[in-house]
């Protein structure tokens, strides 16, 4: 596996200030150089030079993206469907509903699963957040939040806490607790402060940190013990819809998806956009990493889902047919890699052949569009929620 | 419900609007003569009604024509009558496509989703109003109520509702009853999706509005575009593998998991959700005494995969310990620590990483190259959260190169796959499930988990003392040939070391 990132200086002086700053490595007449964010930001804003129009400056930048387009083609020796002629088909899928959780009043919107495999953090529309033992069915915490259209829900790594957020633009923790009657809300966190609705929120490794991104197209790393900003990512140039982070051993970059039709990949100590794919043709819903890092895929509102592969920095594959099209709000990878499952606008889950192409089965049941799905943990099974108010735990 | 006045549905918004024009083309080709779905003439209460179709018909035209199952054919013909391309003639609030004999009509263009007229307040209240005129006390418990608070909310206008509503109900008595009666059922049938009954919910509720219009033009100012060329540039020069061989490497990735993906092979002894037996949950916790076959193999498929699995950490330590190099992993995890850790602890803990792994005479001194100690050591002055990335990448890479290779070739790791079990697959009856799933077994909760590994943690943090002085001394001795330090330099660290 092979994580750039990590080869790179990312803190130190810059070279324009001489500042202990996170570096941006970015290039100036094809010499390569360390900027902090600040100066790079000024780089960008300085006044036209002498000679030097928004023309000019237009004709630079569309060739420079040729030039990217053709190093891209250079290395374009083998489509996916042909390495995939060695793999053995997949048998016949039997799915089954085998949990239905009732018990939320309105349309869910979010959910995430517990390291323990079977605890599951739920929020909706209602403001309601529920934790669920999946496997009993028990709802085992609920937390009212002050906001509706609770879009953003998270599970501690430790699973002592949840993050939720939405339409107060903000991210709260509420650590758990033991006690059944106590009332989590008192011993709210508040994290994150975005200026637009909280579309997606995920803790990092450890329960102290939190990104999130938002409706005012910006993702944000947050220290949650102080609520401090430690990092922000500006790139997208409409709302940021979804983020995950990379599964990799150096765990330095994340994906973002958003309403420019782009999923940005970036480093997480220097907040630069280090790779950047936009061949969807409308908004993306959702973006999952392949499990082994080196790929995400993503769901669409043009109805498909398209594989990137990040080390050749390009599209592989399109998981579309010709009888869906609603949009996939929500997609993830099974423990392999090679089954996807996308949730769909259309009421239907979908799940395809990640190598083959080919959709392996559908699965029907739910009553309105499903809004998440998420694999467990350790690949057991998944679960699906729902506009319809529930979330079905799929095996 | 409430009401909103700028409820546009969001055409504006291309989202919308594209899976509503695939709809309407296949809508098209539904209603032609020769090749759609056959109508007739059914007679409903007293008057016939023309271009009847039935659910089964539908359906079999979807398989057809789409070339997929009939279950999605359905699923696909239910997206139509949601939005509204089709409306039942019976049982008409709930909007659902029954394969089966049940009546349904083409509803008529004017009323299409994709028309560029919003579904305005004052035309409800124009269209209650109207059937209000019509015959009182027709209009149902949730429409009275939604009639009400129109009443209320639009009081001003109202006058102008009720001069329309009658024009309109005037307009309707000129025709004739037939064109009457299918106008009213598709009026009836545009606000059953516009304006849902309760428990039911309209397709054409998209949610939230995205908050940047993705269709405004942005402005293209001269920063923009250096933007994109200061992007595009360093993408440039990024370097890329082949196709074949990232794409060669996901392939490989699915394979080496395969049998370890529950979708795709069954998990022994059974799948929790699918038996309703947890023993594999019980066989496979963090802190199990003897792992599975399955785990073990697991391990050896990547340094990463062993770290990930705590079991296999504590495995990978007892191997270190054995070979006395725990410290590298020790500093690696101290690493981690920092660099996940709270803000306000992280001047704390890189001074006491400095002191255990990095300061010469360091009770566990870790064995990097001089100039990423020296970087390291220069960035300490001023502590922040990656201060140790270089040193980190270093260890880990050491670790993944070198020691995790002697790992699984070791008397340890072989061991443990000797020990390591097999269990047999459950093999369930119809009554034994039954019961299983009438004794589905709480688990602990999380949080004591946690607090128990904290413990655990904070326990063996106190056991492992000092080291022993004699390796100080040996790695002294290492320094002199790394640091090219002469004999007088060295005199003062080792009185320090021996003084520890």
């Amino acid at each position: 596996m092979c994580d750039q990132t990590f080869l790179a200086i990312t803190f130190g002086p810059c070279d324009n200030c001489s500042q202990n700053k996170p570096l941006m490595n970015i290039y100036l007449k094809n010499e390569p150089i360390n900027y902090c964010s600040l100066c790079v930001e000024l780089m960008a804003c300085q006044g036209l030079a002498k000679g030097e129009t928004t023309n000019t400056l237009k004709a630079e930048s569309e060739s420079l993206k040729a030039k990217l387009e053709e190093e891209r083609a250079k290395l374009h020796d083998v489509e996916l469907h042909q390495v995939a002629e060695k793999i053995d088909a997949l048998g016949q899928f039997v799915m089954k509903t085998r949990r239905t959780l009732k018990g939320h009043g309105n349309k869910v919107l979010c959910m995430d699963w517990c390291r323990d495999k079977r605890r599951i953090v739920s929020s909706s529309q209602d403001g309601k957040v529920i934790v669920w033992d999946a496997y009993t069915t028990n709802k085992e915490h609920a937390v009212t939040m002050p906001c509706t259209w609770v879009m953003a829900c998270a599970y501690a790594p430790s699973g002592c806490a949840v993050a939720c957020g939405g339409l107060d633009n903000k991210c709260s923790v509420y650590p758990l607790s033991l006690d059944k009657n106590e009332n989590l809300a008192a011993k709210k966190k508040s994290v994150a402060m975005h200026t637009n609705y909280l579309s997606s929120c995920s803790f990092t490794n450890s329960d102290m940190q939190i990104l999130t991104s938002s409706g005012d197209g910006t993702c944000a790393l947050w220290d949650v013990e102080s609520g401090q900003l430690l990092q922000s990512f500006h790139g997208h140039s409409a709302d940021v819809l979804s983020l995950d982070l990379a599964p990799s051993e150096t765990g330095n970059t994340f994906v973002s998806g958003g309403c420019d039709k782009k999923a940005n990949v970036w480093d997480m100590r220097s907040g630069q956009n280090v790779q950047s794919f936009e061949t969807h043709e409308s908004d993306i819903n959702n973006v999952k990493y392949y499990p082994s890092g080196d790929a995400f895929a993503t769901g669409s509102d043009d109805a498909t889902c398209r594989l990137y592969d990040l080390r050749a920095d390009r599209e592989v594959a399109i998981y579309s047919k010709d009888s869906i099209i609603f949009g996939a709000s929500s997609v993830d990878f099974s423990l392999s890699g090679r089954l996807l499952f996308a949730g769909y606008n259309d009421y239907t889950i979908n799940v395809w052949d990640v190598l083959k192409g080919t959709r392996v089965a559908i699965l029907f049941g739910h009553e309105n569009r499903v809004s998440t799905v998420r694999v467990s943990p350790d690949g057991t099974a998944f679960c699906s929620g729902s506009w319809d108010n529930t979330l079905r735990i799929w095996a | 419900m409430t009401i909103r006045s700028d409820r546009d549905h969001g055409q504006r918004y291309r989202p919308r609007m594209s899976c509503l024009k695939k709809l309407e083309a296949t809508v098209v080709q539904m209603q032609d003569p020769s090749t759609g779905v056959k109508g007739t003439d059914q007679k409903l209460n007293v008057t016939i009604i023309p271009h009847v179709i039935t659910g089964q018909d539908i359906v079999a035209w979807i398989t057809k024509n789409m070339n997929i199952d009939s279950d999605e054919a359905q699923a696909f013909g239910t997206m139509l009558v949601a939005f509204g391309y089709i409306y039942p003639l019976q049982d008409h609030k709930k909007l659902v496509l029954r394969p089966d004999g049940s009546l349904y009509r083409f509803q008529t263009p004017y009323f299409w989703p994709v028309q560029k007229w919003k579904a305005e307040d004052t035309d409800y209240a124009i269209y209650l109003a109207k059937r209000n005129i019509r015959k009182k006390g027709v209009l149902d418990a949730y429409e009275q109520e939604e009639y009400n608070k129109l009443h209320k909310w639009m009081n001003h206008k109202w006058d102008f509702i009720v001069m329309q509503a009658k024009e309109q109900y005037h307009a309707g008595k000129a025709r004739q009853k037939a064109d009457r009666v299918v106008f009213d059922c598709q009026e009836r049938a545009y606000w059953i999706v516009h304006r849902p009954p309760p428990q039911t919910h309209s397709a054409m509720d998209y949610g939230l509005d995205r908050h940047i219009d993705p269709n405004a033009e942005e402005k293209k100012t001269y920063d923009y575009y250096r933007r994109i060329i200061i992007y595009t540039q360093q993408a440039v020069m990024r370097s890329r593998v082949k196709s074949s061989v990232s794409l060669g490497a996901l392939a490989k990735y699915i394979t080496t998991f395969k049998n370890h993906d529950p979708f795709l092979v069954p998990c022994l002894p059974s799948n929790p959700w699918q038996t309703d037996d947890d023993s594999y949950w019980e066989l496979n916790t963090p802190d199990v005494e003897i792992p599975t076959k399955m785990r073990v193999e697991r391990w050896s498929f990547s340094f990463y995969e062993l770290l990930n699995d705590p079991r296999g950490r504590a495995d990978f330590k007892i191997f270190l310990k054995k070979e006395f190099s725990g410290e590298n992993l020790a500093f690696w995890e101290a690493a981690e620590e920092l660099k996940w850790g709270t803000a306000a602890s992280m001047s704390e803990k890189a001074e006491h990483i400095f002191k255990t792994f990095l300061a010469p005479g360091a009770p566990r001194w870790i064995n990097i190259d001089g100039r990423t100690m020296g970087l390291t050591v220069k960035g300490l002055e001023h502590p922040h959260r990656y201060v140790l990335d270089a040193a980190q990448t270093h260890i880990f890479m050491l670790m993944k190169k070198d020691t995790f290779y002697r790992y699984l070739k070791s008397p340890v790791y072989k061991e443990m796959q000797k020990k390591a079990i097999s269990p047999a697959p459950h093999n369930f009856s119809e009554a034994q499930l039954q019961q299983n799933m009438r004794n589905r077994r709480p688990s602990i909760d999380p949080i004591i988990t946690w607090q128990k590994e904290q413990e655990e943690k904070a326990k063996a943090e106190a056991a492992s003392g000092p080291k022993v002085r004699d390796r100080c001394m040996l790695k002294m001795l290492y320094l002199t040939s790394y640091v090219h330090m002469t004999a007088e330099q060295l005199v003062p660290i080792i009185c320090i070391a021996t003084s520890k």
